[in-house]
């Protein structure tokens, strides 16, 4: 009878000890959790996933049934990537609680030098004097500060981009790009000191970085356009496709490397007795994904060419697709898996936790910032690539907005602290699928776009900011 | 009675003209819970900062393990062993229990990467050798936790790296009884298990039924250090009010000085 006794004293104490952490989530528990979640503040992905499903449907039935036509479909990776990228990059900052106003026209900037690089030979000949030499000094003005900051990969990057603006490889496209992106980089780290270091309000020092970029690709440009349709690298930024053998090895690299990266976490996980989700839900989840990432590349290998009598072959992954999903993948993996995804996050949440915690938080927002800003530097070059040309006004207007509100609809709190580059790409489909909805319909005022754009972005704001009254503390 | 892990003797710090402490001196001992009291402006906060090298001290020797020690910087406190919980916790609220834990200290592998397992694993032995019982799930966001598991989680965090002397900044000043009683508790916990720990505290409730010592300071001075249970809380509470309680304390005249 003691014995019994003991036992049953014993085991609710047991049990109470991270009881959650032991016991096995099954299916079951895993989508009353998830519920829990919805209802307490953290959506997650679902309200762009519904937006996307609703706004479909309005389209499909009320505008034209050619919104699924597979030609049609086909052009969406290409009008929204840049402002996937620009947002990805966003999704950085905005989880520090900072803002970058200029990533549209810094992009712009950027894309403009490698025009001009690729375009003239070289970039002195082609840039004006005066600009050229501002370039040089200011890449080494970056260097130096980012080796102050002790911002290692954003000096090395910045070197590199330094060579390349002296030398004149950039007249290969792809160096060209590359030098862009280091420019971005700089540009960023820039950024980066006056909201970290001098301490102006990121809101305010962007804004006036992103009027000043807006100047400089008119001054880049001579007041030419110049058109890059004819670089096939470039065009096909947007315009091209991957080969369907290629398509499928993507998918089928990703899906496997996804499905056997969470199946073995979840079994090491479960034997080391660590929280773990329980295989039968990685599986599900994966088992979707797999069955989701096959059909769109079924779909996305046949050829979509509308007219029958073209022998043109229109077939393969997008690239644009592509470079958005890959670069979504890198950043999840770096925010998540290393220290400094880590430290991220802490400073978005509590700044002073940071510091005190003895996380440099200066480095960390500098790195942020750089981040965007070359983040922003490739849209910039996905932009001029559906544009087909670096127009004058490149990365003006309303893409940077855009871009912010691709990351808000798919869920990244403008307040810091929460967000995942998944959203970035979920709400740049929704900003995305409203204009090419309205488009299949000549009839319909184009001006409809930005008021449809700003409901929704409206409706997106108001679930976060009732979601965090609702969460805790959040 | 045994050698103090932590010394201090003669420390005097000035902010310009005002002469913020005197001659202070205090001794902290493994395995003992010492009350910091003392009412505000006394000079509590100096003193945990110029412990902590957040304040640089004028004179006087810090000694830690016998040895004299410079604490310049927050860094030297926390390489020695020497942890500060401060009233705001410091815990990021978008990050859970274990990541909280190892804020800015990840164990790593490869050098960038997360060992997230490694750490948890920590995190809960940790919390369960302080038999922490209310904490269900070390992967639980520190946003849903009430108040006393939030101070439970910050002092785990304290502890968590083998130190050697733990400040608490008032600890229960926020909490309620239930959640007090639990604290406490734990803070008694972690000095049988051999930790200095400081309690800094307005509460003569906790101070009595916690602390083995209770050093009080009197407008930058140490009115008295005395055993808790050789005293009584309306001893400390004339200690803390006017420097000296029947023939404890400081002299009518040093006590006059700072007035």
């Amino acid at each position: 009878m003691s014995s019994t006794d003991s036992l049953d004293k014993a085991r609710p104490e047991r049990a109470s000890e991270f009881s959650l952490d032991l016991e096995r989530r099954g299916l079951r528990e895993a989508a009353a959790e998830w519920w829990v979640k919805v209802r307490s503040g953290e959506p997650g992905a679902l309200p762009s996933i519904i937006g996307l499903i609703v706004l479909g449907a309005i389209f499909y039935f009320s505008v034209s049934s050619q919104f699924l036509s597979s030609y049609n479909l086909g052009t969406v990776p290409g009008q929204g990537a840049y402002i996937a990228v620009i947002a990805l990059g966003l999704v950085l900052v905005l989880l520090l609680g900072e803002i970058d106003l200029s990533a549209g026209t810094s992009g712009g900037a950027c894309a403009t030098i490698a025009a001009v690089a690729v375009n003239s030979g070289h970039l002195h000949h082609g840039l004006p004097d005066l600009f050229y030499w501002c370039l040089v000094i200011g890449m080494v003005a970056a260097i130096g500060v980012a080796v102050w900051l002790k911002v290692w990969l954003g000096a090395a990057l910045a070197l590199i981009g330094e060579v390349l603006i002296l030398t004149n490889l950039t007249q290969h496209l792809v160096v060209a790009m590359i030098m862009a992106i280091c420019v971005g980089a700089a540009i960023g780290i820039l950024n980066g000191v006056l909201v970290a270091k001098v301490g102006i309000p990121s809101f305010v020092a962007t804004l006036a970085l992103f009027l000043a970029w807006g100047g400089v690709v008119k001054f880049g440009l001579k007041n030419q356009p110049i058109g890059v349709s004819g670089y096939n690298f470039w065009h096909d930024l947007t315009y091209g496709n991957l080969t369907p053998t290629i398509s499928w090895i993507f998918t089928i690299v990703l899906v496997v490397a996804y499905l056997g990266w969470t199946t073995f976490r979840s079994i090491r996980l479960a034997r080391a007795g660590l929280a773990h989700e329980a295989l039968d839900l990685v599986l599900v989840r994966g088992g979707l994904l797999t069955v989701v990432a096959i059909v769109v590349t079924v779909w996305a290998v046949r050829n979509r060419n509308p007219s029958a009598a073209s022998y043109l072959l229109i077939q393969g992954i997008p690239v644009p697709a592509a470079i958005a999903i890959v670069l979504m993948i890198v950043c999840t993996l770096a925010l998540t898996k290393t220290t400094w995804g880590r430290h991220l996050y802490a400073t978005g949440g509590n700044a002073e936790a940071a510091h005190r915690a003895g996380i440099d938080v200066v480095k960390i927002k500098v790195s942020a910032f750089m981040l965007c800003s070359m983040f922003a530097a490739l849209g910039g070059i996905l932009l001029a690539s559906y544009q087909s040309s670096v127009a004058l006004d490149l990365g003006s207007g309303n893409v940077l907005l855009f871009s912010v509100a691709a990351a808000v609809i798919g869920g990244t709190s403008l307040f810091g602290g929460r967000g995942r580059p998944r959203d970035a790409i979920l709400g740049a489909l929704v900003i995305t699928v409203i204009p090419y909805g309205l488009s299949l319909k000549p009839s319909i005022d184009p001006a409809w776009q930005e008021v449809i754009t700003g409901i929704v972005l409206l409706l997106a704001a108001s679930v976060d900011a009732i979601s965090r009254r609702r969460a805790p503390r959040l | 009675m045994t050698e103090p892990i932590l010394k201090i003797t003669g420390l005097n710090k000035s902010f310009g003209p005002v002469h913020v402490l005197h001659d202070v001196d205090l001794s902290l001992y493994p395995g003992e819970v010492t009350a910091l009291v003392g009412d505000n402006g006394a000079g509590k906060s100096t003193l945990v900062k110029c412990i902590a090298g957040i304040n640089s001290i004028d004179t006087g020797q810090i000694a830690f393990e016998g040895r004299p020690v410079t604490i310049s910087d927050p860094r030297h406190a926390t390489a020695l062993g020497i942890e500060f919980v401060y009233q705001d916790l410091a815990l990021a609220d978008n990050l859970d229990i274990t990541q909280n834990m190892f804020l800015g200290r990840e164990t790593t592998k490869l050098g960038w990467f997360l060992s997230d397992g490694e750490m948890e694993q920590k995190a809960r032995e940790t919390l369960a050798s302080l038999s922490v019982r209310t904490v269900s799930s070390v992967r639980q966001s520190v946003a849903r936790l009430s108040g006393g598991q939030r101070q439970t989680v910050a002092i785990a965090k304290a502890v968590l790296w083998n130190s050697k002397v733990v400040f608490l900044d008032e600890p229960t000043a926020a909490l309620g009884v239930a959640q007090t009683a639990e604290v406490l508790a734990l803070v008694r916990r972690l000095a049988d298990q051999g930790l200095a720990v400081v309690l800094i505290s307005h509460n003569m409730n906790d101070v009595m039924q916690v602390s083995d010592r209770v050093a009080a300071l009197y407008l930058g001075r140490v009115a008295a250090e005395v055993q808790t249970r050789e005293t009584s809380t309306t001893q400390i509470v004339e200690l803390i009010t006017s420097g000296r309680s029947g023939d404890i304390g400081l002299t009518p005249a040093e006590a006059r000085e700072n007035i």
